[in-house]
């Protein structure tokens, strides 16, 4: 029951939506439909789960008092913030919760955090990019032609980069994640279909 | 004035986030928790507000208030309950309940993509290849050089993928001329990535400079 | 010990020559051309080529994160629509982006003086977009009832008639997740409507295939292609002072790939000698 019961819903659920492709009959396409509408309302719970279990973590941290589990105060207090804000004076754009929780901190914060990757990018490739091999240099050679390639600067002091980054990109880069794409269409598909007839069941284990 | 403070504020977890760069620090790690804690506070507002109530409560509103024109309002119950079993991952005696939604989410979604991912990235990706050496695919001598080095290059790529045998003899030089072919894409990949990410700081120094600076000496000194 | 202080030194000299990089250039007044590619220009000549009352709809799938790569390209792309008088359709399918497209899309409007729900409709988000995209191509109302604002999108008078990706000129997905794999394979390879994306730098390459196949119509990628397309619009806006930064930054990061593979040569000469 415990394995069953989930493998024939996952079994019955998948062949359904793969055959449906394949039928586009009116009594089909309103299944498909209301299939597709429910999984958007289980949708909604899966995220209020994910918001749930970090919640109960950040108890736990607290509880065992380990380390660093004053920041778990801070993690809170920010989360009921936003929901204070966000129920009592709205989420619109002229809201409390937008200008200070979304414009004053989420979205600084969040965009430094990927910004940062532009130091480390840099330092990487000073330490790690280096011709020590055949491929090592083709890859260096690639990239150098479309940084250079791509920027006005470089387009204007060396004569022919864009265009040889613009043959690059669109000559061996396609072909080379075509071969992939194609690649991972035939994992992908052979993958689903391993998963709906309960070979593959990630969720039982 | 309020805007001011906003971007003073900004611009202070901006900098305590910049801070990492020396060594982590309080300052980073309250930045870090505090930005977790907001968006998943964002999160709730945001699902209740755009997903809970339209897709949720009005249906079931209008069903218990006979306001009701369509078949599917009461039958939104049915997903909610499903939503609902997830919960009992939190109670080890019955988490199993909680593969029940799960195998319906992952039967809908492998279902789904069987035949579409197929199509989109086998089939729709192996036409193009081969279509160009039928008439009319190529027109001037550069054409074809384009049309075999792709044929060529998606080709051999996928040789640098096949392991059912060993990468040895004719399959290993063609497997060896995939790993070039990829080498260039993933440089492609990498300088655009540096691109990427450069605009990013941009970004944020833009807004340090030019929304946050500026905007503020000016209201400060009067320039 | 040494060793660890020469190497954070020097990954700190690093740190602080990007930073200059591109700090300094803001301060100067940048060039105002890029050159067009093929792939951006398409897009810009098939919205330029539509009839005004056309729909064209925006899926925007970022968040603040990406956004000094993304916005430029939603606003060039507004700006280009509300001249041509076409009508947008907006969704936002990435959770913490929904309120960043808000204020986009509010932003253009009232430059142009667009109405809402007469001129432009903002769907919102739902979760999963895969299946979101699946269900749209169906009927909008399907995985939206109602809009952002929570009002029914039978009472907004620029959804009459407008029922699924059919009644579209085209769809253009402004990108910063995988969701534009969501948009070829459930949405185009379903539905067969004409798509372009937008993406990031990062994941521009990737979608090179699709542009030679014809799954994708168009591609403006990252930062450089918002560039092209305020300049195509002749609009320079943010994207097209960011140029100028982005060049010198690319040139430092070449110059210290270059000074690496330099070091690693010479060592390498002195190994053997």
């Amino acid at each position: 029951m415990q394995r069953e019961l989930p493998r024939i819903i996952t079994l019955v659920t998948g062949l359904f939506l793969a055959i449906q492709y394949f039928i586009p009959h009116r009594y089909s396409e309103q299944f498909y439909e209301t299939a597709l509408d429910w999984l958007i309302i289980i949708g909604i719970f899966s995220i209020a789960l994910g918001v749930a279990s970090l919640v109960n973590h950040q108890r736990q941290k607290i509880k065992r008092r380990e380390e660093g589990f004053r920041f778990s105060y801070v993690l809170l207090a920010g989360l009921l913030f936003m929901c204070l804000t966000g129920f009592i004076t709205g989420s619109g754009t002229d809201s409390l919760f937008y200008r200070w929780g979304y414009v004053g901190i989420l979205s600084p914060i969040t965009s430094t955090m990927f910004a940062l990757l532009a130091f480390y990018i840099a330092s990487a490739a000073f330490r790690a990019f280096r011709a020590r091999t055949v491929i090592a240099t083709i890859l260096l050679v690639s990239a150098v032609i479309v940084m250079m390639g791509r920027v006005p600067l470089g387009e204007r002091l060396i004569p022919g980069i864009a265009h040889a980054s613009d043959w690059l990109l669109n000559v061996p880069n396609m072909a080379a994640k075509r071969a992939i794409a194609i690649g991972l269409g035939l994992g992908g598909s052979a993958t689903a279909l391993k998963v709906v007839l309960g070979i593959e069941a990630p969720h039982l284990r | 004035m309020e805007q001011h403070i906003v971007f003073t504020a900004a611009a202070l977890v901006t900098f305590a986030i910049f801070s990492f760069l020396y060594k982590d620090n309080p300052f980073y790690k309250f930045a870090e928790h505090l930005v977790v804690g907001v968006s998943a506070g964002y999160w709730i507002v945001i699902l209740y507000n755009t997903s809970l109530v339209p897709k949720l409560i009005e249906p079931l509103q209008r069903f218990f208030g006979g306001r009701s024109t369509s078949l599917l309002d009461p039958l939104v119950i049915i997903p909610a309950i499903l939503g609902i079993l997830m919960f009992t991952r939190f109670v080890p005696k019955i988490a199993w309940i909680s593969r029940i939604p799960i195998s319906y989410i992952l039967g809908i979604g492998s279902g789904a993509a069987i035949p579409l991912v197929l199509q989109t990235f086998v089939i729709q990706q192996i036409y193009p290849t081969m279509a160009m050496f039928l008439p009319g695919g190529a027109v001037t001598w550069w054409d074809w050089v384009t049309n075999i080095l792709i044929f060529a290059g998606v080709f051999c790529g996928l040789a640098y993928f096949y392991f059912s045998a060993r990468h040895e003899g004719a399959l290993g030089g063609v497997s060896k001329a995939g790993i070039w072919i990829l080498m260039i894409g993933f440089g492609a990949s990498f300088g655009y990535t540096v691109m990427s990410r450069v605009s990013l700081l941009y970004g944020r120094m833009d807004f340090l400079v030019n929304a946050w600076a500026r905007p503020l000496l000016g209201a400060l000194f009067g320039g | 010990m040494a060793d660890i202080k020469a190497m954070l030194f020097e990954r700190r000299l690093i740190y602080f020559l990007i930073f200059l990089s591109v700090l300094i250039p803001l301060f100067m007044e940048p060039p105002k051309t890029v050159r067009v590619t093929p792939e951006v220009e398409v897009v810009y000549d098939r919205i330029d080529s539509l009839k005004p009352g056309e729909i064209v709809m925006l899926a925007c799938e970022y968040d603040p994160s990406m956004s000094a790569e993304m916005s430029p390209m939603t606003i060039a792309v507004l700006r280009h629509c509300y001249r041509k008088n076409l009508r947008i359709l907006a969704t936002g399918l990435t959770s913490n982006g929904v309120s960043l497209i808000e204020s986009e899309l509010k932003q253009v409007a009232e430059e142009f003086g667009k109405v809402y729900g007469v001129d432009y409709v903002y769907l919102g988000y739902k979760p999963y977009p895969g299946i979101v995209i699946m269900a749209m191509g169906e009927d909008f109302r399907n995985p939206f009832p109602n809009d952002y604002y929570n009002t029914p999108v039978d009472e907004l008078p620029m959804m009459k008639g407008v029922k699924n990706y059919q009644n579209v000129a085209l769809v253009l997905t402004v990108n910063s997740t995988s969701g534009i794999d969501y948009w070829i394979t459930y949405g185009q390879g379903r539905y067969k409507f004409p798509l372009a994306a937008a993406a990031t730098a990062v994941m521009a390459p990737n979608y090179y295939n699709y542009l030679q196949s014809g799954q994708l119509f168009g591609l403006i990628g990252g930062l450089r292609g918002a560039a092209e397309y305020e300049q195509l619009i002749d609009t320079p806006g943010s994207a097209t002072r960011g140029m100028f930064v982005q060049s010198v930054t690319h040139m430092v990061i070449v110059g210290l790939i270059l000074v690496g593979n330099g070091i690693f040569v010479y060592g390498r000469l002195r190994k053997r000698s």
